[in-house]
């Protein structure tokens, strides 16, 4: 099987048979989560450090709860309970993280880049990154991608349309990424202010009305539209916004009647998308839920293999020394 | 600088002095502080008592300009002095540099002025000219003293490290330069367009989620002040070039005869935005490192005279600074002892003529901030470098003299270095400091 | 590194299974080892010392179908769980002798062990989960468990934990082809194939025509194994 780790910090570096392998796994995780019994002991005596510099509920919740599941100890550091409020730098973080000889640090941080610059100072445990900036949000993409493998049937011939705020949602990078893998047809649709032309060199295409952008497509996907990002001037209003680019039951009927709809939440009904589409038959918003857990206790479970023996021959004070360096 | 260093002949080496027209086998014969003569080699055997200085293979050129160092001096020592800086400065075969206002307190008052000149003149390694603040504390608010800060030593203004906002404000600037025989050295960035960028904006920043800094940031602020030198007739030079599109501004105007001159980083010319990629902070600049076709284009500009001279934008920061997360690192490289060897590096490569790198480095940065720029004719001041165009070294942090060790080339094989560097016929380095 | 996992599994049905150990050793790198190790294999086998031929299993899946009936005394409330993979196998061939005898339809299911093993931690390779299926209500039925071989023990163990998790089974017995001693863990087989004396540097090797083309066991002399990492 294809070796995963020893981090995910993005579906940037993954391969085909990575993201499949992952997914595969994940597959028979779903499983362990429908028992009346919901945990396996498989990483008993593991322990998952959730490093949350930033909001979120979800994520956190999902990454706990798999964790959870497969027997981990989970300790859930908030972002204003560290340190880093208190003018810590990440590197330091990751330093006192290391001495308590963690696993698995699963990190989610405003700043781009940041789980790449704590794995370069962990040297023993796994970082996984789950939301670093506007960059990536792997487990996320794999999520997706779970749910529209359970209900397609394949990740292969796809056309998904990715609706919203793409500039700033580190969801939309990865999935690009992931179906870029897998040669689907991406486009993305919002205002030029959003669906900026670079996007064009990813391998995507920009749209700036719904009829296009939709046609055809397989998989519709609904990004959230951030109040606090009308202060850099992207939209006049939420209202005008969604005038043109709601995902509603006639303009799917009419472009894409057979599409799914995936939203990576939390959603914002009437805005970015009706409630009739949300609660309806081709939503797979709860579905996607479900899978995250699936997915995270897959990705802690690949990156968990191995790691006991390492711990036995490490040198503290070189990979101190070299942290340091 | 210092009497009493008796006689010296810098013998077998290839003079070129671009002021001069030089690019010939001659000995040099230093006395003191001053050139007594250059004329062909063995002309001076017959002097006496003068210690040898072999050059052979070597170029012999006048002491190298840089008109964009922060010397971080005074409020910033943790990163960087004038005693280190300059060190660095000789090391990298400069003999005289210019030292940006962002200090704290800015350089916007004849004491900081005062500071800097005294501290270089009892700890430097070579000749320091400050360069004063436009606006009082680089706010762009109100105009720091000009007058005052020109007759206590400052050669010219600046608020680099920003942009004045303020078309007004420059505007007045650039009026009142006008009885001062100076030029303003102006950071082109528009504030608001660049608010939160880290990296250059492009298909890179979409994909690693970092806000960009769009080149038109840089771009609608060379117009304006192009526009501005033009109304005012007042001398602007535009530091540290970084697109394509603004070389051509630039040469639009000197077209027109309007009295502009500017400078180009090695990082901008030898380095494009992909030196990012992995998060990489020691490439994390301002303005930001751009695509290929802008770096080409840049050193098309630099060879065609478009752009006037090169300069190293040397911005010293401890590596705290920049072992953070890449939205919160510090801007800039270090510069003063890659710039020579970086240029070297074109040279070699075919993209633009020794003569123009030497005369890049010495001659036109003199003439852009209307500094008398060093020359090898007897009775000039005996500012000179030695440089061995096939010497290599890998750049370690060893090698570095600054106190901070923020270069993004590290780690690369250096060729063409300065030897040995003379500032006013005193040997400020000998290359053997940095052998290891 | 496989393109997509469809073509990983199909490989896995090809791959002849080596007995160096318990399941607790299995990975999937080591399972994913292409064809031609189990062609190799193959052609190795005419220095193998074949103890069980397609009669002799076929025979030992009937003796132990009977026996099971006759300790439980019929086939009221039993349910057969096989191991993955091989004993999956058996214990399809088990219910199938049961269901025949007895003109019944019991249920059966499978676990798979991946999630319990000790020894996940120290696998050098990445290992292949494999799903659990109970269709059944653990709680009112007597599990059969199946094994191709028991050794150590380590995978009964696990499988034990597993169906536990499930639930609270009226008992658990435990099934299995060949019995090669060298137990780790306190656990004795119910029904047995054969008991097969042999020694740690053996290796049972346990062909089933559902994954091997043909019914056979064979001992062998341990090959040399790559160092783990």
């Amino acid at each position: 099987m294809p070796e995963i780790g020893p981090h995910l910090l993005g579906i940037d570096g993954l391969t085909r048979g990575q993201v499949d392998f992952v997914l595969e796994t994940a597959e028979q995780f779903v499983e362990v989560s429908e028992r009346n019994v919901k945990k396996v002991p498989t990483l008993r005596g593991k322990t998952v450090i959730n490093l949350f510099l930033e909001p979120s509920t979800r994520t956190r919740s999902s990454f706990e709860i798999a964790g959870k599941r497969l027997s981990a100890d989970v300790i859930n550091v908030s972002g204003s309970s560290s340190s880093t409020t208190k003018g810590e730098t990440l590197v330091d973080t990751a330093m006192n993280l290391h001495s308590m000889r963690p696993d698995i640090v699963v990190i989610r941080h405003p700043a781009a880049g940041a789980p790449h610059l704590i794995a370069k100072h962990l040297k023993n445990a796994a970082v996984v990154n789950a939301g670093d900036g506007l960059h990536e949000h792997p487990s996320q993409a794999l999520l997706d991608a779970l749910s529209i493998k359970q209900r397609l049937g394949r990740l292969e011939g796809l056309t998904m349309t990715i609706v919203g705020d793409s500039l700033r949602a580190r969801v939309a990078r990865s999935n690009i990424l992931l179906h870029r893998l897998y040669g689907n047809k991406i486009r993305l649709v919002a205002p030029p202010t959003l669906a900026v032309r670079e996007f064009e060199e990813l391998g995507v295409e920009v749209f700036h009305e719904m009829g296009p952008a939709l046609k055809g497509a397989d998989v519709v996907m609904s990004l959230r539209m951030k109040h606090e990002y009308l202060k850099d001037f992207f939209v006049p209003n939420l209202d005008e916004y969604s005038r043109r680019f709601i995902v509603s039951e006639p303009v799917l009927k009419q472009y894409c009647p057979d599409c799914i709809v995936l939203a990576p939440g939390p959603i914002i009904r009437g805005t970015e998308i009706t409630s009739e589409v949300a609660d309806g038959p081709r939503s797979l918003i709860m579905k996607q839920v479900t899978n995250g857990v699936a997915v995270r206790m897959a990705v802690l479970f690949l990156l968990c293999v191995g790691r006991g023996a390492h711990w036995e021959d490490v040198d503290v004070a070189a990979a101190k020394e070299q942290a340091a360096a | 600088m210092t009497k009493g260093n008796g006689k010296k002949l810098i013998c077998g080496g290839r003079v070129i002095d671009a002021q001069r027209n030089y690019d010939d086998l001659m000995d040099v014969l230093i006395e003191d502080d001053r050139i007594i003569g250059v004329d062909k080699p063995g002309a001076f055997t017959g002097v006496d008592g003068a210690e040898k200085v072999q050059a052979k293979g070597c170029l012999v050129v006048p002491g190298l300009i840089d008109v964009h160092v922060h010397l971080r001096d005074p409020g910033q020592e943790w990163k960087e002095t004038i005693e280190t800086g300059t060190a660095a400065a000789a090391a990298g075969g400069f003999t005289a540099v210019c030292c940006m206002p962002n200090t704290h307190p800015a350089n916007d008052s004849a004491s900081v002025t005062r500071y800097i000149l005294q501290r270089a003149q009892a700890v430097g390694s070579c000749r320091v000219l400050p360069i004063g603040a436009i606006t009082m504390n680089r706010e762009g608010k109100a105009l720091a003293p000009m007058l005052e800060l020109r007759e206590e030593g400052c050669i010219a203004f600046s608020d680099d490290g920003v942009g004045v906002a303020n078309a007004q404000i420059m505007r007045r600037a650039l009026e009142y330069s006008l009885m001062l025989d100076t030029v303003l050295a102006v950071h082109e960035e528009d504030p608001s367009l660049c608010e939160g960028g880290s990296m250059n904006e492009s298909a890179m920043s979409v994909k690693m989620g970092l806000r960009g800094i769009p080149e038109a940031a840089e771009n609608v602020m060379i117009a304006r002040d192009i526009e501005l030198a033009r109304l005012t007739r007042a001398r602007v030079h535009f530091c540290h070039v970084s697109t394509a599109r603004g070389a051509l501004l630039i040469k639009r105007a000197k077209e027109d005869g309007i009295p502009v001159t500017a400078e180009i980083m090695p990082h901008h010319f030898a380095a494009d935005e992909s030196e990012v990629k992995g998060f990489n902070t020691q490439a994390k600049m301002m303005p930001p490192l751009r695509k290929r076709e802008d770096s080409e284009a840049l050193l098309e500009a630099l060879r065609a005279g478009v752009i006037d001279c090169i300069a190293s934008d040397h911005a010293p920061h401890e590596s705290d600074s920049k072992a953070v997360e890449f939205e919160k690192a510090s801007f800039g490289t270090m510069g003063l002892q890659t710039t020579l060897p970086i240029s070297l590096e074109q040279v070699r490569e075919g993209k633009i003529s020794l003569k123009r790198a030497i005369e890049a480095l010495t001659v036109a940065p003199a003439k852009c901030f209307g500094i008398t720029p060093n020359t090898l004719a007897a009775g000039q001041l005996a500012d000179l470098v030695i440089i061995d165009p096939e010497r290599k070294m890998k750049f370690t942090e060893k090698m570095i003299k600054s106190k901070s060790k923020n270069s993004m080339f590290l780690g690369r094989e250096l060729q063409g270095l300065a030897v040995k560097t003379f500032v006013g016929g005193r040997q400020v380095f000998d290359i053997a400091a940095i052998e290891c | 590194m496989f393109p997509c996992a469809a073509a990983g599994r199909s490989i896995v049905s090809t791959y002849v299974f080596v007995h160096n150990g318990d399941k607790t050793l299995t990975t999937g790198k080591k399972e994913q080892e292409p064809a031609n190790a189990g062609q190799a294999a193959a052609s190795d086998k005419s220095t193998w010392n074949k103890v069980l031929d397609a009669d002799q299993i076929r025979r030992s899946v009937i003796r132990i179908a009977h026996e099971i009936l006759e300790k439980n005394r019929g086939a009221q409330k039993l349910a057969v769980v096989g191991i993955r993979t091989r004993g999956e196998f058996l214990a399809k061939r088990i219910v199938d002798q049961i269901n025949e005898i007895e003109k019944v339809s019991i249920p059966m299911g499978v676990v798979d062990i991946t999630l319990y093993r000790d020894d996940i931690a120290h696998s050098a390779e990445q290992p292949l989960v494999r799903g659990t299926d109970l269709p059944f209500n653990v709680d009112r039925h007597i599990i059969i468990l199946v094994d191709d071989v028991l050794y150590t023990g380590r995978t009964i163990r696990a499988a034990l934990d597993a169906i536990i998790d499930f639930g609270r089974p009226l008992s658990v017995q435990l099934a299995v082809l060949c019995d090669r001693g060298h137990r780790e863990l306190p656990i004795r087989a119910d029904y047995v194939g054969k008991s097969l004396p042999t020694s740690r540097d053996e290796e049972v090797e346990v062909c089933l025509s559902e994954s091997d083309a043909e019914d056979s066991v064979y001992l062998h002399e341990r090959k040399p194994r790559k160092k783990q990492k």
